[in-house]
């Protein structure tokens, strides 16, 4: 196939594809435009939902107490955001670190020493693509608190997250670790490596964009979850995303201030898609088309 | 043997066991902890050892519990009105756009920032647009001169439909990106055989172009099946189920159940009954993918036994 090319499209055939984009971006190009209003001129039936005066001051309530100067606006400053904030990326973090980890000295050991299949491997991630997290929302909840007494604590959330991503990630690291060259590590141990320093020097480098796929993956998921996040962190502990849900059960929704905590939880995602879009692709495409 | 070789023997071992302590920790034992919870009465300030064993009333409670039986039917509903919708658009959109333009990695990235947001996020959004007199949904209709905006979010129909567009917003990218990648590594030759033969943009599509793919979209379609039948944030930041019961589904009403009503026995049966479910699906998924290799194997034989 010629890509050099392109052809030319009749005008409907753009106008689809505008159509196509306003309609994907347009809530997020909303979510943050509203981040950025004024309550008043929210409520405002007069204000346009993209024109308007723009202000910083709903991301100054959210992030007042990690900010380095106090906003003039703010009288109460509510810390648990910035407090979550920083719970978010800590859980996060450490989660996809541990399991990038265990999971790329796992698929390297399935690999190499053929232990078992690539097929009894995948028949895993299959099963576990399917637990949703509300089933495991029970278990985890009971065995956390009274047999772990890991609850309330970042440990015992670190877990669960790292449980719930290895098999995707020891998959799709296996995949790539098929495709190092035996040869290349029968050189290293000819030279007198170990195994451990085969996989570390060797192996890994090679690998690298398997692992930028499952590192986004894997931080996807710890950055976002809800469910077993409000179930097991207490007060100081909690997400990002269970203070959302907890400030819009209130009766009275403070939208802008909402929607800036809602930005906040969409940037770091946003910027990988943009950062690693192929290999996001590869990772959902992995497993229905084969290639 | 010598001490190095005992220990190259044991690498693979070594390797290996952290990942098999944390599978066994914090899934493989969560899960089966979860099956037998399902036999007992137990409420959260309860040790496991002090709930009541009771069989499997929890699961006959279920059975005849109707508000359990409709969340079920709403998440059948739920799930195939959705699926169908982004087959439907998705695939479509992938046959609109399967042509050589510029920018194509660029739309495919734009496409795929609805899955990458936090559900939760992307309830929040919805909400905000679906709003009674600040959505942007309303204002609209208001602005185009009609008295009253739709009830978005608090009329059963209307909030069971407002539902289904966050989840077909959100979702049919990846059906798009599925389906598209499917299309562009079909045979040429197929298609130019077609072409010399005189066929027609429609006859290209329906009689080479979808049968090809068909494998493909298959398990594109069970793999949206497994994660629509999961949706909770989305859901439970939008409407929390309600009003009503009109939009609580399954997932939801086992987190409901566990957080509100603190009855983790009957939440864990509820799991179990889900888990059963999904489990269908999948290993239906996995039948169906073994065979079409089986089948493709032995196409590949026959055809080389033609050749001879």
């Amino acid at each position: 196939m010629a890509a050099s090319t392109t052809e030319k499209q009749n005008p409907a055939f753009y106008a689809l594809l505008v159509a196509l984009v306003v309609m994907s971006v347009g809530p997020i190009a909303l979510m943050l435009a509203t981040s950025f209003k004024m309550n008043v001129d929210i409520y405002d039936e007069s204000v346009s939902a993209f024109f308007f005066t723009p202000t910083i001051r709903n991301y100054e309530t959210v992030l007042c107490n990690v900010l380095w100067y106090e906003p003039a606006h703010v009288d109460y400053c509510d810390p648990t955001f910035g407090r979550a904030l920083g719970n978010s990326l800590f859980i996060a973090i450490v989660s996809t670190g541990l399991t990038l980890v265990i999971g790329c000295m796992a698929a390297y050991a399935l690999v190499r020493f053929k232990f078992m299949g690539r097929g009894a491997v995948s028949m895993t991630t299959l099963m576990m693509r399917m637990v949703p997290p509300a089933v495991l929302l029970v278990p985890v909840f009971g065995i956390w608190t009274f047999q772990y007494g890991l609850d309330q604590s970042h440990l015992g959330i670190i877990l669960v997250y790292t449980a719930m991503n290895l098999p995707f990630v020891i998959w799709i690291l296996q995949s790539f670790i098929v495709q190092v060259p035996i040869q290349l590590e029968e050189a290293a141990r000819m030279d007198g490596a170990n195994p451990v320093q085969i996989f570390f020097m060797v192996v890994l480098p090679i690998i690298k964009p398997g692992l930028a796929a499952a590192a986004i993956f894997t931080f996807r998921i710890a950055w976002n979850e809800f469910l077993l996040a409000n179930a097991l962190l207490g007060r100081s502990t909690r997400t990002v995303p269970v203070t959302i849900v907890n400030s819009i059960t209130e009766y009275d929704i403070d939208w802008g201030v909402i929607m800036a905590t809602g930005m906040l939880l969409a940037v770091p995602p946003i910027i990988f898609t943009f950062a690693a879009s192929r290999q996001i692709i590869t990772g959902m495409t992995a497993g229905a088309v084969k290639g | 043997m010598s001490a190095v070789a005992r220990a190259n023997r044991l690498t693979p071992y070594m390797f290996l066991a952290p990942a098999a302590v944390v599978l066994v920790f914090a899934l493989l034992y969560p899960i089966g902890y979860m099956v037998y919870a399902s036999f007992l009465d137990w409420s959260p300030s309860q040790r496991i050892g002090q709930a009541d064993f009771i069989g499997l009333r929890n699961y006959a409670n279920l059975l005849t519990d109707a508000a359990f039986l409709e969340s079920f039917w709403v998440t059948i509903k739920f799930a195939a009105v959705v699926v169908t919708l982004e087959m439907v658009i998705g695939v479509g959109l992938a046959l609109l756009l399967d042509r050589n333009i510029r920018g194509m990695s660029l739309l495919r990235t734009i496409f795929i920032l609805p899955m990458m947001i936090a559900p939760i996020v992307v309830g929040l959004m919805w909400r905000y647009m679906y709003h009674p007199t600040v959505g942007i949904f309303n204002r609209t209709i208001k602005n185009l001169g009609f008295e009253t905006g739709i009830p978005w979010l608090s009329d059963s129909t209307w909030s069971f439909i407002a539902v289904v567009i966050a989840d077909v917003w959100q979702w049919t990218p990846f059906i798009f990106i599925l389906a598209l990648a499917a299309m562009q590594s079909l045979p040429r030759s197929a298609l130019e055989a077609a072409e010399i033969d005189g066929a027609t943009e429609w006859q290209k599509v329906i009689m080479i172009k979808i049968p090809l793919m068909m494998p493909v979209l298959i398990v594109t379609l069970l793999l949206r099946l497994i994660d629509a039948f999961k949706v909770l944030e989305v859901i439970m930041v939008l409407t929390n189920g309600g009003p009503g019961l009109s939009t609580e589904i399954v997932a939801l009403r086992i987190f409901r159940t566990a957080q509100e009503f603190q009855e983790l026995g009957e939440a864990a049966a509820m799991s179990n009954l889900l888990l059963l479910m999904l489990m269908a699906l999948t290993i239906g998924m996995f039948m169906y993918t073994k065979i079409q290799e089986a089948r493709t194997a032995r196409m590949l034989k026959a055809a080389q036994q033609e050749d001879e």
